[in-house]
C-alpha cells in the first residue's frame, strides 16, 4: 500500500494528478491526512537531482551484428548506445526547439544556403582530443562523400560544400534549407575524431558517458565522464554507470522490470500496458511521437493509379477501431498525410477524413474497377499488429463492396522484397523532426524512399520555396497545401500514429515526455536520477 | 591397428567429408534466401547508392563460388574471417558465445543425466505403482510443454513472484562462478525439464527389455534383491540404447536451445545465428553452422564407441 501511495505522490508532483485528488485517494487507502501530506513532501523532495547509481535499461531492437560505427545503426540499442558516448552538433528538445551541443550557436545566411556553426570550445573528446571543426567538418564527410553507407546520407547530400573558419564550420546547400539545423541533429551524426575516418567503431566522442564495454547483441556498460562539458553529476547525466541490456523477448523484459533486475524498458506492448502499470512499482508512460503505420500504394501502378479507388480505400478505412484494437488506445488517428500535431507548423484545421462506408462504396463504384482482387501485402514486422489491422482493413473495405484480399508475407526478406516494391503493403515510418525532412524522405519526387511513388511536379516546387522560406507564416500555409493535396490524392493511408510506451521503475525520477523517440528519445540516461 | 582406433579414424574421415558438404550446403542456402547482407543492414534504410557501397565494401559484388572457396580457405588454416555486418573477428565472438552455450549445456546435462538415470531406475524397481506412475507423469508433462512456456512459468514463479532467480541470465567475466551459477538457474532448470523426459522413458524401456532376459530370472532366483540386479545385470546390457539417447540430448543441450537463450537473454550460440541468418552475414552462419555439425557427429561418434566398448561381443569381434 505505501509503494502505491509513493506512486500516487510522484504522480501529483509530476502534475499528473491534483493534489486534491492524491488526498482522496490516500483517504480511501485508510491513511490520514497527516501522513498524506508527508508523503507528498517527500515526493517533493525527490524532485531534486541525486548524483550516483547504476541505471540499467532494458531495450528492445538489438542484435549480435550491431557495431559502434555511428553510420551503421539504425535499430534502438545502438542508437541508445550512441546518446551515451557520442553528440551531434544540436539536439532537439522536447519541446521542438533546438539546443546546441557540439555546437554553442549558428545561424544561416538569408537565402537559406549558407549555415556557419560555431564549435563550443575547449570541450574534448573522451581520449582527450580537443574537439576543432575540422573534426565536425570531417564528421560531415564521411556520412556524406561517395563512398558512404550512412543512413544519415540522404539528409547530408544536399549539402554542396564545406569549410571551416577558425572555430566556424560552414555549409553550403545548393537549394537553400532553412531546417537544416534540425537536419543535424539526427542521431547518426555524432561527432567523431577525424570523423571517425581513422576508427568508426572507437565509440569516441563528447558524450556524458564513457563506453567500457560492449558485447553486440548483449550489453553495453558506460561510465560518468568525468570531464564532461555539460556540467557535474549534480547538474546532469546524474548517473555513474549506465548499463543497456539487450532484451527483445516482450514477456523477458516485462518480466526483467517486474523483478528489478531493470529500471526501465522500452517498447510495452499495447495489449499488457494497462495490466503492467497496475503493478505499484511500475509506471507505464506513453508519449505521443511522429512514428505512423501505413498502407501505402504505388500511384503508378494499376489499379492504384485511380484516384477514386485510393479514395474508396481510404473512407474504408476504420481509423477509430485501429487505434482502439491494434494500439489498445496508445495512439492517434491518422490523416493520410505523414504529418500530425507532433510536428511544427502542424495545420490543426486540415479535415480529417472520416469512416464512411457509402462514400467508400461511391468512390468504388466511380473507379470502375473490375472487380478483380486488391492485394494488400502484410507482415508481422511490417508493425507491430500489421496482420491484424489488415484483417481490419479487409473487412470494412469489403462491407463498402471492395474486394480487398490480404497476402501475407514473410518478415524475413519484407524489407527487401516487398515494400517499396509492391504496388500495394504495410510499413511503418518512424517520423522525422521536421516536415520537410519527413516529405523530402518519402515525397519528393526523386526521394530513393517514395515508396508511394508520389511524383508531383507542383508539390516538389512548393516543398523546395517551404524549404528556403524563413517567414513562419509563409512556411505553414504551403506545408498546409501540400498536406492537403496529399491528403486528396496521395497512395498514402494512415490509420494511426503511435505512441513511444515504456515502461519506468518509480524509482526513477525526473522523466519528461519527449516525442522525439522512446525512453525520452534517450535522454532517459542524461536527465533522470534514482531517488 | 586396434579395430575401435581404425573405427573411430574411419568415422572422423567421414565425419570431415560430412561438415565439407554441410558447409557447402549452408552455404548454397544462404545463397538462395532472398537479399543479402547489405540489404539486410540497411534495411528501410536502403538507397540504390549506400547498397552498391556497402555491397563493394563487403566483396558481395564477386561471384558467389569465390567467395565460398575463399572462405574454405581460411577456415582451413583455422582463420574464420570476420563478420560482414561489424567487422568484428568471428573467431573471438564464437569463443565467448560458444563458451556460454557450453556452460550452460555443461550444468543442465551434470544435472539432467543423472537425475535421468537415476528416476529412470527407480521407475524401473517400482513399475506401473505409483512412483512410476508419478515420474513418467512429471517429465512427459514436462516435455509435452513448449520450451518458452515452461521458461515463462518459471520467470513468473522464481523471478517475478518469489524474487529467488532473475529473469534474465546475464553473465559475464567479472562474476564468480557462484554468481554465474545464479544467473543461470532458470534456464538450467528448464533445460532439465526438457531433456529430463526422453532420456528417462528410454532408460526405463531399455532396462525393462533386458528385464524380461533368462539371466535376470536367475540372478532373482539366486536371491539378489531388485536394485542390484538392475544395477550389475539389467544396466550394463541396457547402456547401448541409453547413451544414445543421452548424446541425442547433450547435442540438443549445445544447438538446440535458441528459444531459451531468447527467452532468457542468454548470449549464446544460437542467438548468435540467428541474427546472422537475419542479416544475412554467410560468414557467420558457416561458422556456426559447421560447428553445430561438428558437435553432432562428435557426439554420435562417441555413442559409438560407448556402445560397442559396452557390449563384449562387439569390442572382440571375430
Amino acid at each position: 500500500m505505501s509503494k502505491e501511495l509513493e506512486k500516487l505522490s510522484a504522480r501529483v508532483t509530476a502534475g499528473a494528478m491534483t493534489r486534491r485528488e492524491f488526498m482522496s485517494r490516500a483517504a480511501a487507502l485508510g491513511v490520514s491526512a497527516a501522513v498524506a501530506s508527508t508523503l507528498l513532501a517527500d515526493a517533493a523532495h525527490a524532485e531534486t537531482p541525486v548524483a550516483g547509481g547504476t541505471f540499467k535499461m532494458g531495450v528492445q531492437g538489438g542484435e549480435s551484428t550491431n557495431s559502434q560505427d555511428p553510420a551503421s545503426w539504425a535499430s534502438d540499442v545502438p542508437i541508445a548506445g550512441g546518446q551515451l558516448w557520442g553528440e551531434g552538433l544540436v539536439e532537439v528538445e522536447a519541446d521542438g526547439s533546438l539546443s546546441g551541443l557540439v555546437a554553442e550557436s549558428w545561424e544561416g545566411s538569408a537565402d537559406a544556403k549558407t549555415w556557419r556553426f560555431k564549435v563550443r570550445q575547449g570541450i574534448t573528446f573522451s581520449n582527450g582530443q580537443a574537439v576543432t571543426s575540422e573534426d565536425v567538418m570531417q564528421t560531415m564527410a564521411r556520412h556524406s562523400n561517395e563512398d558512404s553507407k550512412s543512413g544519415a546520407l540522404g539528409i547530408v547530400q544536399g549539402i554542396e560544400s564545406m569549410r571551416t573558419d577558425g572555430d566556424v564550420f560552414e555549409v553550403t546547400l545548393g537549394v537553400g534549407n532553412a531546417d537544416l539545423p534540425y537536419l543535424m541533429a539526427d542521431y547518426h551524426l555524432m561527432i567523431q575524431p577525424n570523423g571517425g575516418f581513422d576508427d568508426p567503431t572507437a565509440a569516441i566522442g563528447t558524450g556524458a558517458y564513457i563506453l567500457q564495454s560492449d558485447e553486440p547483441g548483449v550489453r553495453m556498460v558506460a561510465t560518468r565522464n568525468p570531464n564532461y562539458w555539460g556540467g557535474d553529476q549534480s547538474v546532469t547525466a546524474h548517473y555513474d554507470e549506465v548499463e543497456v541490456i539487450v532484451l527483445n523477448d516482450a514477456t523477458a523484459r516485462t518480466a526483467a522490470l517486474q523483478s528489478g533486475q531493470v529500471d526501465s524498458i522500452n517498447r510495452v506492448e499495447p495489449k499488457i500496458a494497462k495490466l503492467l502499470d497496475r503493478a505499484p512499482t511500475i509506471d507505464v508512460l506513453s508519449t505521443p511521437g511522429r512514428g505512423h503505420y501505413v498502407f501505402i500504394a504505388h500511384i503508378d501502378t494499376a489499379p492504384f493509379d485511380n484516384n477514386e479507388l485510393r479514395l474508396a480505400l481510404k473512407h474504408a478505412l476504420n481509423r477509430q477501431e485501429m487505434v482502439e484494437k491494434i494500439l489498445q488506445g496508445y495512439g492517434a488517428i491518422g490523416n493520410d498525410i505523414p504529418i500530425n500535431a507532433a510536428y511544427p507548423l502542424f495545420d490543426e484545421t486540415i479535415p480529417q477524413r472520416e469512416f464512411d462506408l457509402e462514400k467508400a462504396a461511391e468512390h468504388y463504384k466511380k473507379s470502375g474497377h473490375d472487380g478483380s482482387p486488391i492485394i494488400l501485402r502484410t507482415a508481422d514486422g511490417a508493425f507491430p499488429g500489421a496482420v491484424d489491422a489488415a484483417a481490419l482493413f479487409q473487412q470494412s473495405a469489403q462491407a463498402a463492396g471492395i474486394p480487398l484480399e490480404i497476402k501475407r508475407e514473410p518478415n524475413d526478406g519484407y524489407w527487401s522484397e516487398v515494400w517499396n516494391v509492391q504496388p500495394f503493403c504495410c510499413s511503418y515510418w518512424g517520423g522525422r523532426p521536421v516536415q520537410d525532412q519527413m516529405y523530402t524522405t518519402a515525397y519528393l519526387s526523386s526521394a530513393d524512399w517514395n515508396d508511394t511513388r508520389w511524383k508531383r511536379p507542383e508539390f516538389d516546387e512548393m516543398l523546395l520555396a517551404a524549404r528556403a522560406e524563413l517567414d513562419e507564416a509563409k512556411r505553414k500555409e504551403i506545408y498546409s497545401k501540400m498536406g492537403r493535396m496529399l491528403n486528396e490524392e496521395g497512395g498514402l493511408m494512415v490509420p494511426m500514429f503511435n505512441d513511444f510506451v515504456d515502461a519506468v521503475s518509480t524509482s526513477v525520477k525526473g522523466w519528461e515526455s519527449d516525442p522525439n523517440g522512446p525512453q525520452m528519445n534517450w535522454y532517459a540516461f542524461k536527465k533522470t536520477w534514482k531517488a | 591397428m586396434h579395430p575401435i582406433l581404425k573405427l573411430v579414424a574411419e568415422r572422423l574421415g567421414i565425419g570431415l567429408l560430412l561438415l565439407l558438404a554441410a558447409s557447402a550446403l549452408i552455404f548454397g542456402l544462404t545463397e538462395v534466401l532472398p537479399g543479402d547482407a547489405a540489404q539486410a543492414i540497411l534495411g528501410q534504410a536502403a538507397t540504390p547508392e549506400s547498397l552498391a557501397n556497402l555491397r563493394t565494401e563487403m566483396g558481395l559484388d564477386r561471384p558467389a563460388f569465390t567467395r565460398y572457396f575463399e572462405w574454405l580457405g581460411g577456415i582451413m588454416t583455422g582463420d574464420m574471417g570476420v563478420a560482414l555486418t561489424n567487422k568484428l573477428p568471428i573467431g573471438d565472438q564464437v569463443a565467448s558465445r560458444m563458451s556460454n552455450t557450453l556452460f550452460l549445456a555443461f550444468w543442465a546435462a551434470i544435472i539432467s543425466v543423472p537425475l535421468a538415470l537415476v528416476l529412470g531406475l527407480i521407475a524401473v524397481r517400482y513399475q506401473n505403482r505409483w512412483p512410476d506412475k508419478i515420474i513418467s507423469g512429471i517429465t512427459l508433462a514436462s516435455i509435452s510443454l513448449p520450451e518458452f512456456m515452461i521458461a515463462y512459468l518459471l520467470i513468473f514463479f522464481f523471478a517475478v513472484q518469489l524474487f529467488w532467480a532473475p529473469s534474465f541470465a546475464s553473465i559475464n567475466d567479472s562474476m564468480t562462478l557462484l554468481e554465474q551459477l545464479h544467473a543461470i538457474s532458470l534456464p538450467v532448470a528448464v533445460l532439465t525439464l526438457v531433456v529430463l523426459a526422453h532420456m528417462m522413458r528410454m532408460t526405463r524401456a531399455a532396462i525393462l527389455n533386458v528385464m524380461q532376459s533368462a539371466y535376470i530370472e536367475t540372478a532373482e532366483l539366486k536371491g539378489l534383491n531388485t536394485f542390484a540386479v538392475i544395477r550389475k545385470h539389467a544396466f550394463p546390457n541396457a547402456i547401448a540404447p541409453i547413451v544414445n539417447v543421452v548424446m541425442i540430448n547433450l547435442a540438443y543441450l549445445v544447438v538446440g536451445v535458441v528459444v531459451v537463450e531468447v527467452v532468457f537473454a542468454y548470449p549464446g550460440m544460437g542467438q548468435y545465428l540467428v541474427d546472422a541468418v537475419v542479416k544475412r552475414d554467410v560468414p557467420v552462419v558457416l561458422a556456426c553452422g559447421v560447428i553445430f555439425a561438428a558437435v553432432y557427429i562428435i557426439l554420435n561418434i562417441v555413442a559409438d564407441v560407448v556402445s560397442i566398448l559396452a557390449n563384449p561381443r562387439l569390442r572382440h569381434p571375430k
